[in-house]
């Protein structure tokens, strides 16, 4: 396989387990705010994702550098291009990051408040924006022949993207609400796994009109790219299926599909637009592709002996630390602040 | 208004305030492994108290190192994306590598570290932080090797239609000389933030009279010990960049010693007042030949002056200026320096004090501690100033100047950037003072013995 196409299918990966991983810290962090009003069971609900949340957040960062390495014009038109909304992006994603930290260093309920509020919109708000992002990227945008972006903010914010974003939103919700159903006992276990249930009929919805919605605003359902043959009817399966487990209260199984539903569907997005990265809607032969947007054979080379040695190492430590972590969190317990 | 302007004013920002953070999470994350290996060696209380006690403060100070760490992964591609296409092919492997080899480890074994001081054993538990510290300082390298190819690029060639470097040697990369003259700077610039720090707040509670004197005192001497030899590791690492500079980046060094016209044997600057227009000085006290002996240990030497540097760069590249702002390439490097001075005295007195086994102060022993905490942070932030700011108007030495690099303004509108700026800014300036709030709060509260 070419170098290029290889690096297509890593910066998959490492988008998709980014959407896995943080999609449920994401989700729990949506829920923070209406799960409880109670201090204790607020910080319980944190510490169910308290070891995980800075290392999901890493696949971004990962696939950010991996971006620039590999596919540096990407990087370039991505990033300047999408300006205010990856500002909006980095501002909520800075708010949630301390957030975290700094929400039980002093006891005052309003200081409490304010920095749960803050998780709740560094998490809700990067949740819908990369579900817009990524709906640009097979909808298409302005790009020049200069590889550069061509339009506004508001360009970004039509209505397609807007469901795409919504979709995502509501998936990584449903996710984080199984998690906790996992991770949590007693009442907020309870709690967890009614609002799960709640979750799961706006997910399916908005993911089955966000699929209607694709066949008439995109071409990736009839382009060239790789058939994606059954993955998309998987990713709608498995996310149908959440509520028949929960039902039969198999919390893991139910997490299992919310899981591979998020992982299904990045894929097929990025198989749908491979080999481009970015299509251009004003000219089909600028759209950014992997070929004219990517790095020297050298320095793929030279990243993909990197990648294959680190990447499983990474897989083989953060499997470590779910497991050191895999006991339920309860309110009764000695909790780490 | 200017976007290149504004861009610099938005990158010279948020990456001054990301090194605030960084220094002092490299630095005390080796402190925090060093004492909590005490602990699993002796068993004593006092060293599994300290660990705790500065471990808030380290992640206190961590979550605002990581959040603006973020910020500074996607500045690249935002404000400077002309310069991203330039060197995505070299530049972007080692952020690359960076994220994938230490800010995995990092980030994970830190969580692993907060929240399993009950589910590992002691060994493996100390074992978490070391590997905290050693991701740490992976970072600051990744980061330099990236940077150095700024500083003084190798192992590339331009492509075939001159749009671009390619990376033609890795290895040449990650030797490059730079690096691993730069890296042991700012290593060891990381190790006297976290020095000075304890030594501050060990002599403030000691001082202050607060209880766990004794916990106090072992904090007071590791913190001493650590800084007097971080200390000497600062000055020893920037002399020899200071050396290594004179073959890559003369310009540089002439416009840190405000030297107009070439000398040999070439004096030290004292104090100067400059006239940056005419290329001259107003007002200038000299130490004869220290120049020299700082560039070559040895009291004879040519050192290019700045005017000369500024021809024979015309004739190699062009027409244009090629002197950087010498006002505040000689400021940053006095300050730097005068704090690395300052730091030597104190932590020799701080060592004076230890042997002596005497732990009262008076109330202006008591303030000089204390407030030599901010030594290190004026240092670390004037010696970036200095290397980015006096390797202007180059952005990559010598192939790419700064405004060929800054994104389009078609792309990124002058407001779009003035927009970005201001939310930085507020966003900034509240996290500072709400770190600030909490380091006082959690310092001063001393240690909590119901952990
Ligand atoms: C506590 C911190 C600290 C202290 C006491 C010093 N420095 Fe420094 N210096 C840094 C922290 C630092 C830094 C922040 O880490 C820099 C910025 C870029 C770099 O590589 O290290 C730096 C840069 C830097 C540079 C520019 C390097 C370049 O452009 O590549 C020089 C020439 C020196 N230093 C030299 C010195 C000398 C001769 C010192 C003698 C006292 C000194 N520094 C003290
Ligand atoms: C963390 C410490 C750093 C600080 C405080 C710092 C500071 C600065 C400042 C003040 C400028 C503006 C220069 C000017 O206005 O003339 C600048 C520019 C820049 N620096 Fe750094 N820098 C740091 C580290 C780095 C590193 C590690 C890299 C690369 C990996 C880097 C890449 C750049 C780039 C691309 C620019 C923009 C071009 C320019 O304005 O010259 N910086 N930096
Ligand atoms: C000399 C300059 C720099 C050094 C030594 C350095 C080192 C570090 C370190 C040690 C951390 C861990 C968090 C903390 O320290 O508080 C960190 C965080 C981070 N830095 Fe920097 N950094 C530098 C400049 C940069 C630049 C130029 C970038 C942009 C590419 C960057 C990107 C990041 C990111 C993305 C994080 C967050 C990592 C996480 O989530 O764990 N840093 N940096």
């Amino acid at each position: 396989m070419e170098l290029q196409t290889i690096w297509f299918i890593l910066i998959t990966v490492l988008f998709t387990g980014f959407f896995f991983l943080e999609g449920f810290d994401f989700g729990v962090g949506i829920l923070l705010p209406f799960m409880s009003q109670e201090d204790i069971e607020r910080r319980t609900i944190i510490n169910t994702i308290g070891p995980f949340w800075d290392g999901n957040e890493v696949w971004l960062i990962t696939a950010g550098g991996a971006m620039f390495a590999a596919f540096p014009e990407w990087y370039a038109t991505l990033f300047s291009g999408f300006y205010l909304a990856l500002l909006l992006m980095l501002v909520s994603m800075i708010f949630r990051g301390v957030a975290f930290e700094f929400r039980s260093k002093h006891s005052n309920p309003r200081w409490r408040s304010f920095w749960d509020w803050s998780i709740f919109a560094g998490s809700a708000i990067p949740s819908l924006l990369w579900g817009v992002a990524l709906a640009n990227f097979i909808r298409g945008v302005p790009i020049d022949a200069e590889m550069n972006y061509a339009g506004g903010f508001f360009n970004l914010l039509n209505p397609y993207a807007l469901a795409c974003g919504l979709t995502s939103l509501s998936i990584f919700t449903l996710h984080g609400a199984v998690f906790l159903t996992l991770k949590t006992t007693d009442d907020l276990q309870k709690k967890a796994m009614k609002t799960a249930k709640m979750a799961w009929l706006p997910a399916v919805l908005l993911s089955f009109i966000f699929m209607v919605y694709t066949n008439y605003e995109t071409d990736i359902y009839s382009h060239l790219g790789i058939n994606p043959g059954i993955i998309p009817v998987f990713s709608v399966i498995t996310l149908v299926s959440v509520i028949f487990l929960l039902q039969k209260n198999a919390a893991g199984w139910a997490f299992a599909m919310t899981g591979i539903a998020i992982a299904f569907s990045t894929i097929t997005i990025f198989m749908g637009l491979y080999p481009r990265v970015m299509v251009s809607s004003l000219d089909p032969a600028w759209s950014l592709t992997i070929y004219n947007a990517s790095s020297s054979e050298y320095t793929l080379g030279i990243m993909s002996i990197v990648a294959l040695i680190f990447v499983p190492l990474v897989l083989v430590y953060q499997g470590w630390s779910y497991w050191v972590f895999r006991q339920r969190v309860s309110t009764g317990g000695k909790l780490e602040y | 208004m200017d976007t290149l302007f504004l861009a610099k004013l938005q990158f010279g920002m948020i990456s001054i305030f990301h090194f605030f953070f960084v220094p002092l999470t490299l630095g005390l994350s080796m402190f925090i492994a060093i004492l909590e290996t005490a602990w699993v060696r002796t068993g004593k209380e006092k060293y599994r108290q300290l660990t705790r006690f500065w471990g808030h403060l380290f992640l206190i100070n961590f979550a605002v190192g990581v959040v603006t760490g973020i910020v500074m992964e996607f500045q690249f591609g935002m404000n400077w994306s002309q310069y991203s296409r330039f060197v995505g092919d070299i530049f972007g492997v080692p952020l690359a590598i960076e994220a994938l080899l230490a800010f995995f480890i990092e980030s994970t074994f830190l969580g692993i570290w907060v929240f399993g001081w009950d589910r590992l054993s002691k060994k493996m538990h100390a074992a978490a932080i070391w590997i905290v510290a050693l991701g740490s300082n992976l970072s600051a390298l990744w980061i330099l090797v990236a940077n150095s190819f700024m500083q003084a690029p190798t192992g590339f060639k331009m492509s075939a239609d001159g749009a671009r470097v390619e990376m033609t040697d890795f290895g040449a990369l990650l030797f490059n000389p730079n690096v691993w003259k730069q890296f042991p700077h700012v290593l060891a610039g990381g190790i006297v933030t976290a020095g000075f720090l304890v030594l501050a707040i060990s002599v403030w509670h000691l001082a202050q009279g607060t209880k766990d004197r004794e916990a106090f005192i072992t904090s007071m001497k590791f913190g001493t010990i650590y800084a007097f030899i971080g200390t000497i590791m600062v000055t020893l690492a920037g002399h020899t960049q200071m050396q290594h500079l004179m073959t890559t980046q003369p310009m540089k060094v002439a416009a840190a010693e405000a030297l107009w016209e070439t000398e040999n044997p070439a004096s030290f600057s004292l104090f100067t007042i400059g006239d940056e227009e005419n290329l001259k000085d107003v007002f200038s006290v000299r130490l004869p030949a220290m120049l020299s002996f700082l560039a070559y240990n040895s009291f004879e030497g040519e050192v290019t002056g700045i005017k000369e540097l500024q021809q024979e760069y015309e004739e190699k590249y062009g027409p244009g200026n090629y002197i950087p702002s010498v006002i505040t390439a000689y400021w940053s490097f006095r300050f730097m320096v005068g704090a690395g001075t300052l730091m030597l005295l104190v932590s020799v007195l701080g060592l004076i004090k230890i042997i002596r086994e005497d732990y009262e102060f008076s109330p202006l022993m008591k303030a000089l501690f204390f407030w030599s905490f901010l030594l290190p942070w004026i240092a670390n932030s004037t010696g970036w100033i200095l290397a980015e700011m006096g390797r202007q108007p180059w952005i990559v030495f010598g192939l790419l100047k700064t405004e060929q690099g800054v994104s389009p303004a078609s792309v990124v509108s002058s407001g779009e950037l003035m927009v970005s700026i201001a939310s930085f800014f507020l966003v900034y300036l509240m996290l500072a003072a709400t770190d600030l709030f909490l380091m006082k709060k959690y310092a001063m509260a001393g240690i909590d013995h119901s952990e």
